[in-house]
């Protein structure tokens, strides 16, 4: 009995240490060593996204937005109104400087809320099919949501234009691009729409471009900057877009392939599921783009179109939401229910790649002319470095849905058991504290 | 006989030329004739203990002698049918009384009353007087008995009895002299408010009494008028018969009773007016508005309905009984609810010779006072029985460490017993108990309270009353002087009020000689006073000196008396009924205390701690099996068990607490001595001890289970080698998982740890004994000490998840293979605490071990967390880590403190924190509570 808990914990961390780094206990990078649990959602918590300085909004499928304060985790507002899941959420900054919230859910309306009454500005309803996604575009003080129809709002809610669906899936992802453009993610292509705004200031949508080169479901679109987006795939394609041309830039198969012949029987057995390649979530700096791919993580220099870093095996389970923190730093979490910090790291050692050679990695496409150029790449990385794990967060007992960082105020991550969690760095707590102390005192007038 | 009683009060000082009996001699302090003991150490007053109780004297001689077994309140009067005689008893039981002679007792307390009373008509008035009375106070000593009393003198108001007084005592009766004499002050508060409680209850009843004797006048005279009448119509004009003067004599008598009654009525209802020269008079303003409301309704009432001139006036057109029956529903519309609430009342005819009847039975006290009162003073008084036992020096510790409490309140309840109770409990005895259950706030102090432990008190204590109380004293007066006027415009009893209170302006009471006299006492004691400092000045009666000059100013303007009234004192109920309560759980709980051999236990200990494994004892009273195990156990071992035994097997009550060794241990002495009816002091025995269950009241912990949870940890630390670090996970603020399979070892081990869980709460909110479930992160937060099963079966294998899953933030302590995985710890501060070859042997001394150590923690804690430059830069150029650094500095060079016991103190420091800005901020934090953890690996450590 007691091996299973004393002696089982340390077979378990061996279980943990050969697919994933177990980092142990010992963390004296992490700086989270505070937390407040959030309570207040009835059902999984899928969105996070930040108000202002002080302030974030969480949704999930209970159709609860809920708005708290970073600071002291206190609920402030609870915006009810929507019968069924969240399926977007975005902030809305007016030309004011007000922000508000929009909100999309599977009961197929809209909501504008006003995170400080918590009142419902506007509503929405009896859209012909759900949200599944949404866009503002506040340069032109407007707001897209695509689902199985394309629609441009404007700020006050007045339906600008409207696109009817012809795809079945509808489209799951919305990102700007200059010039009023607009690339939206239907499928396995990338459809590029153009705003038209004409002089008496109606909009009209006009289908541009149509960029179809993954083969597999589009996951993730974003943009990396001015003159790039980039789009991961379902079979762990990674494709760099040029915004204005809409021209292939490069194109990358992220394969977790055992590279050593010992691996090879073991590869076979574990025929690769098409969830391990998959790209969940992209983010980028400008510079890098960070991947998640199945439960491993993969950085990508969008400069010298290489690798950086990877980790096939980052976390036990699908990584669901990553972020770059700095150059160097990034965070992801995942269906484990962990959050873990990464730093990527020069390799100490050249024959590092060859130790984690289980990590092997190769790009090839599926067209031949792609896949010599590439793996001749791969093969002499010229300066591949790591990511090592430099801390974990463990709190939740359900999948981190997603995480949401307030710098040195802390970091909110939500899960699927309900929870929020509100991750803070001790030290600073603990002077913030101290701080009050000695207001309080001297409102006080001493003791 | 030693004559060693002493009078004290102002009455009786005024009165102490009537002092003959050599057993009653004034109050005085020790230190006034004998020398000044210079204060040996430089402690606030408050923390001084008078260190020579009579020091040839062995304690407990005096009390052998005595023919009752402990201290009991007395309550007697002196009937005027069969002379003084006992009441009642506190408590309830001719056990506490033993071979006593009760009633010798009541008639040598009940023939020392110097309350000054005067009764029946005085001159120049043409009605009987009602005298208002202040209660005196006297010690008295019957030496022979071996018997002491502080006897309380008061006066009750009877229509029915001899100058409507019915004189009446209470006496606290204890073995042992110096303790009244120097619990006198606080005595005299609790009395006072019990007399209080009973006057202002017997104010109501007279006063309804009143009204009901009115009304039977009013019948009376109505039906005389008619009878009257009739005759005389029936008659020829001239001729007066026998008959007809006999009815006009009797007329004569009843309107003449009428005035009498109705003049009582006014006095009763002016009572509230008197300034009271008795300190401890304090009450509850809306009890005594609402008196003084329904007094006037009346008063107005029977005012009209008894104007002579109106009932001349009236024409007799109707029949006195229908002109009865107008009347009442005049009344009907006019009363407003307080008068409703009465039962109505059936005027009767009222025989023209309601001579005094010596058969007639006495009203009882409870008839006397309204039942409501009568209850909460007998409940007031049985708290009053309570908070004074155990012996002097008992008293005294307890009332010190209640003072030390209140002190550091700030760190207090990181290991104490949480003061909420305490300050409460020193508060009630400041404010008026309202029998009625007003809302608490609304008294007025009348006079300051009267418990002065700082000496500088004192002399602001005489002049503070004087202004606000003239000036709400006028106040009230002038607005009832023109309320009463507008009431009764030009009727006649206006003309009589103010004849009265002219009358009463002229008329020179006792006060005038009794001042004298007083004020010559006065003054002595007063030089007394500030010729030497008194470090028993918190138990002289100082009332005296605040009563004297509000005595003299007063007793020129207004004398009706000296009592002024307040409806009603005390405390408040809901404490009352929570005590209530609260002894009803004890009373089902005391069913577990198993009786236990002392010097068994004593002889056992070591057996106990060294050879025995008490975990081994199975104590689950559940299971057939495990108690034929018990059975078999040896005596020592039914001990332990019994110390444990498991109350309810309530397995899922994640709220629940535990019994932890939190409570006042004034609780603690009230509970037991509940139980077993005798004193129960410090120097109780250890061995019986009742069961430790684990109840889940915190409050409700008693000294004995106190000792238990020492034993408890004693064993603990003498038993697990690696308790230091166990104990430092607690201290440390690092969850301890206690993992076993064995539920009553499980729990027998938390209670015992529970003892260092810094801030266990008010009833051990952050300790969970028994969790068969899995445990989330919130709960890690909640609960600092968790007690887990261990289950084989797969449903418990998602609590051992839990436990790998969270193990970072936790120190497993598994029972069964007694292994602890939790991070290292290798400080100096806990080894004197967790010593597992320490010389302790007795849980009690290793309990008061631990309080002190961790007292002394706490106090550090304290020096962390308010010194300003540990935590804040001194100047603006220093950055955070120049903080830090001077913080290490100090933790470690100036407390000299290892990296993990720095640990320690940061984690007291932060509760101390997090508290004071709760505090601050009220009720108004809403805020999540945070969980603080550290990145530290574990290591497995075993015996």
């Amino acid at each position: 009995m007691l091996r299973w808990i004393l002696g089982g914990r340390e077979a378990q961390s061996s279980v943990e240490k050969s697919p994933v780094l177990c980092i142990g206990e010992e963390q004296p990078k992490n700086c989270f060593t505070e937390l407040q649990v959030l309570k207040g959602h009835f059902d999984i918590v899928r969105f996070l996204v930040q108000i202002d300085d002080f302030r974030f909004a969480s949704a999930g499928d209970d159709g609860l937005v809920l708005v708290w304060n970073i600071e002291t985790g206190e609920r402030l507002q609870e915006l009810r109104g929507h019968s069924q899941q969240i399926t977007a959420i975005t902030t809305f900054t007016c030309s004011n400087g007000f922000t508000s919230l929009i909100t999309a859910s599977s009961d197929r309306s809209l909501s504008l809320w006003d995170p400080d009454t918590g009142n419902r500005v506007q509503t929405i309803s009896d859209l012909q099919s759900s949200v599944k996604c949404l866009l503002v575009l506040e340069r032109l003080s407007m707001w897209v949501s695509g689902g199985e129809e394309l629609c441009v709002w404007d700020k006050d809610f007045q339906l600008l234009c409207h696109r009817q669906k012809y795809s079945d899936t509808g489209i799951t992802a919305l990102i700007e691009l200059p010039e009023n453009l607009i690339a939206a993610a239907v499928d396995k292509e990338i459809v590029i729409y153009r705003l038209v705004v004409s002089p008496d200031s109606s909009v009209s949508v006009t289908d541009v471009h149509h960029c179809s080169e993954h083969h597999d479901q589009i996951r993730a679109l974003i943009n990396i900057n001015d003159g790039i987006f980039a789009s991961g795939s379902h079979a762990g394609e990674l494709i760099l877009w040029d915004s204005t041309n809409f021209q292939n830039l490069a194109y990358e198969h992220i394969l977790w392939e055992e590279s050593h012949p010992s691996g090879q029987t073991e590869t076979r057995m574990a025929a690769p599921k098409p969830s391990e390649m998959s790209i969940q979530h992209l983010t980028t700096n400008g510079r890098l783009i960070l991947a998640a791919v199945g439960s491993g993580l993969y950085v990508y220099d969008v400069v010298t179109k290489a690798v950086v870093a990877y980790r096939k095996a980052a976390h036990d389970s699908d990584v669901l939401h990553i972020m770059l923190m700095s150059d160097n730093e990034l965070m992801s979490c995942s269906e484990d229910g962990s959050v873990r910090m990464w730093e990527i790291q020069d390799l100490p050692l050249a024959a590092e790649p060859a130790s984690a050679g289980f990590f092997g990695m190769l790009t090839f496409g599926r067209s031949s002319k792609q896949s010599g150029l590439q793996s001749k790449k791969v093969l002499e990385i010229p300066n591949l470095r790591t990511l090592e794990l430099t801390g974990d967060l463990i709190g939740h007992s359900g999948a981190v849905q997603m995480f949401l960082s307030f710098k040195e105020k802390g970091l909110v991550t939500c899960s699927t058991d309900h929870l929020l969690i509100l991750w803070k760095d001790g030290e600073r707590q603990s002077c913030l504290r101290s701080q009050a102390l000695f207001r309080k005192l001297e409102e006080n007038g001493g003791l | 006989m030693t004559v060693c009683a002493s009078a004290a009060s102002h009455a009786s000082l005024s009165n102490n030329t009537m002092i003959g009996s050599p057993d009653v001699v004034a109050f005085t302090k020790e230190d006034e004739y004998g020398q000044t003991v210079p204060e040996p150490l430089d402690l606030p007053e408050e923390f001084s203990i008078p260190l020579h109780p009579l020091a040839d004297s062995n304690p407990w001689a005096k009390t052998s002698y005595a023919k009752f077994t402990k201290d009991f309140i007395l309550i007697s009067e002196f009937s005027e049918q069969v002379g003084p005689q006992p009441l009642l008893t506190i408590p309830d039981d001719p056990k506490v009384c033993g071979s006593f002679d009760l009633n010798y007792f009541s008639l040598r307390i009940m023939s020392v009353d110097y309350q000054a009373s005067f009764v029946g008509h005085r001159p120049g008035s043409g009605y009987p007087r009602l005298s208002f009375v202040e209660d005196s106070r006297v010690v008295l000593g019957d030496s022979k008995e071996g018997a002491f009393a502080y006897v309380h003198h008061f006066t009750l108001y009877d229509l029915e009895a001899r100058g409507f007084v019915r004189p009446f005592c209470m006496a606290y009766v204890a073995a042992d002299e110096k303790k009244i004499m120097l619990q006198f002050q606080e005595l005299s508060l609790r009395f006072s408010q019990a007399s209080e409680c009973l006057k202002a209850g017997n104010r109501r009843a007279f006063a309804k009494e009143l009204q009901r004797k009115l009304q039977d006048l009013e019948y009376t005279h109505s039906v005389l008028q008619r009878e009257e009448g009739l005759q005389r119509e029936a008659g020829p004009q001239c001729v007066y018969s026998a008959t007809t003067v006999e009815k006009a004599n009797e007329l004569a008598n009843v309107e003449k009773s009428i005035y009498e009654h109705r003049d009582l009525l006014k006095q009763i209802s002016a009572y509230h007016r008197h300034p009271r020269r008795d300190p401890h008079a304090v009450s509850c303003q809306k009890c005594m508005s609402e008196c003084l409301r329904e007094c006037e309704e009346l008063l107005d009432k029977y005012a009209k309905l008894v104007n002579p001139l109106g009932y001349s006036e009236r024409p007799p057109k109707r029949e006195g009984r229908q002109s009865q029956f107008d009347d009442d529903r005049g009344e009907e519309d006019v009363d407003d609810e307080g008068i409703k609430r009465r039962p109505s009342y059936t005027p009767q005819l009222i025989k023209a010779k309601s001579a005094k009847c010596f058969d007639k039975r006495l009203k009882t006290l409870q008839e006397l006072c309204e039942e409501t009162f009568y209850e909460a003073t007998v409940d007031l008084l049985k708290e009053t029985e309570r908070s004074f036992r155990g012996d002097l020096c008992y008293l005294y510790t307890r009332r010190l460490d209640k003072t030390l409490h209140r002190k550091q309140k700030i760190v207090s309840f990181l290991f104490e017993e949480d003061l909420n109770d305490n300050v409460e409990d020193e508060a009630e005895t400041l404010r008026p108990f309202c029998a009625v259950n007003h809302a608490i706030d609304n008294y007025v102090h009348l006079n300051p309270p009267h418990i002065v432990l700082g000496s500088e008190a004192l002399e602001l204590d005489g002049l503070k009353p004087q202004g606000p109380l003239d000036l709400t004293r006028e106040t009230t007066t002038a607005q009832e002087l023109g309320l009463l006027g507008s009431h009764l415009e030009s009727s006649p009893s206006d003309q009589t009020l103010e004849t009265q209170e002219s009358s009463e302006g002229t008329k020179s009471f006792s006060s005038d000689k009794s001042g004298t006299d007083q004020a010559e006492k006065q003054e002595s004691l007063a030089s007394m006073n500030t010729e030497c400092p008194d470090p028993y000045s918190d138990l002289t009666p100082e009332p005296d000196q605040n009563t004297y000059p509000e005595r003299e100013s007063s007793s020129e303007d207004c004398d009706i008396g000296q009592d002024q009234t307040p409806m009603s004192l005390l405390e408040i109920a809901s404490e009352l009924e929570a005590r209530k309560d609260y002894e009803c759980e004890v009373g089902t709980h005391s069913e577990l205390l198993v009786p236990m051999d002392t010097a068994c236990c004593m002889a056992h200990e070591g057996f106990l701690y060294e050879s025995a494994d008490p975990d081994a004892g199975p104590n689950s009273n559940l299971n057939p099996s495990q108690i034929l195990v018990v059975n078999q156990e040896p005596h020592a071992l039914h001990l332990i068990q019994d110390e444990y035994t498991v109350g309810s097997l309530c397995s899922e009550r994640p709220a629940t607490g535990l019994e932890l060794p939190v409570g006042t241990l004034g609780d603690a002495v009230s509970h037991t001595s509940v139980e077993d009816g005798s004193d129960c002091t410090m120097s109780a025995s250890t061995g019986s001890d009742r069961a430790a269950s684990p109840l889940g009241y915190g409050r409700s912990v008693t000294l004995r289970q106190r000792k238990k949870a020492g034993q408890g940890a004693l064993r603990f630390v003498r038993q697990y080698s690696f308790a230091m670090q166990a104990l430092w996970c607690l201290l440390s603020g690092r969850t301890l998982v206690v993992l076993g399979a064995d539920e009553g070892r499980v729990r027998r081990l938390v209670s015992a740890l529970a003892l260092f869980v810094p801030s266990p709460g008010k009833s051990g909110e952050r300790v969970q004994p028994w969790l068969t479930s899995s445990f989330t992160l919130t709960d890690l937060h909640r609960w600092k000490l968790i007690g887990l099963q261990r289950v084989a079966s797969p449903a418990g294998s998602s609590a051992l998840y839990s436990l790998s899953r969270y193990s970072r933030y936790i120190s497993i302590l598994d029972v069964d293979m007694k292994t602890l995985r939790c991070p290292q710890y290798r400080g100096q501060l806990l080894v004197n605490m967790a010593d597992h070859r320490t010389c302790i042997r007795r849980g009690s001394t290793y309990f008061l071990h631990l309080q002190s150590t961790l007292c002394r923690l706490a106090a550090k804690a304290f020096l962390l967390t308010f010194t300003h430059h540990l935590h804040l830069p001194v100047s603006p150029t220093e950055g955070p880590k120049v903080v830090e650094a001077r913080r290490r500095c100090f933790l470690q060079e100036q407390l000299g403190l290892d990296e993990e016991d720095s640990q320690i103190l940061l984690y007291l420091s932060r509760l101390i924190t997090q508290r004071y800005l709760q505090s601050a901020n009220g009720s108004c934090s809403a805020a999540v509570p945070s969980f603080s953890f550290n990145y530290i690996t574990s290591v497995l450590y075993k015996i």
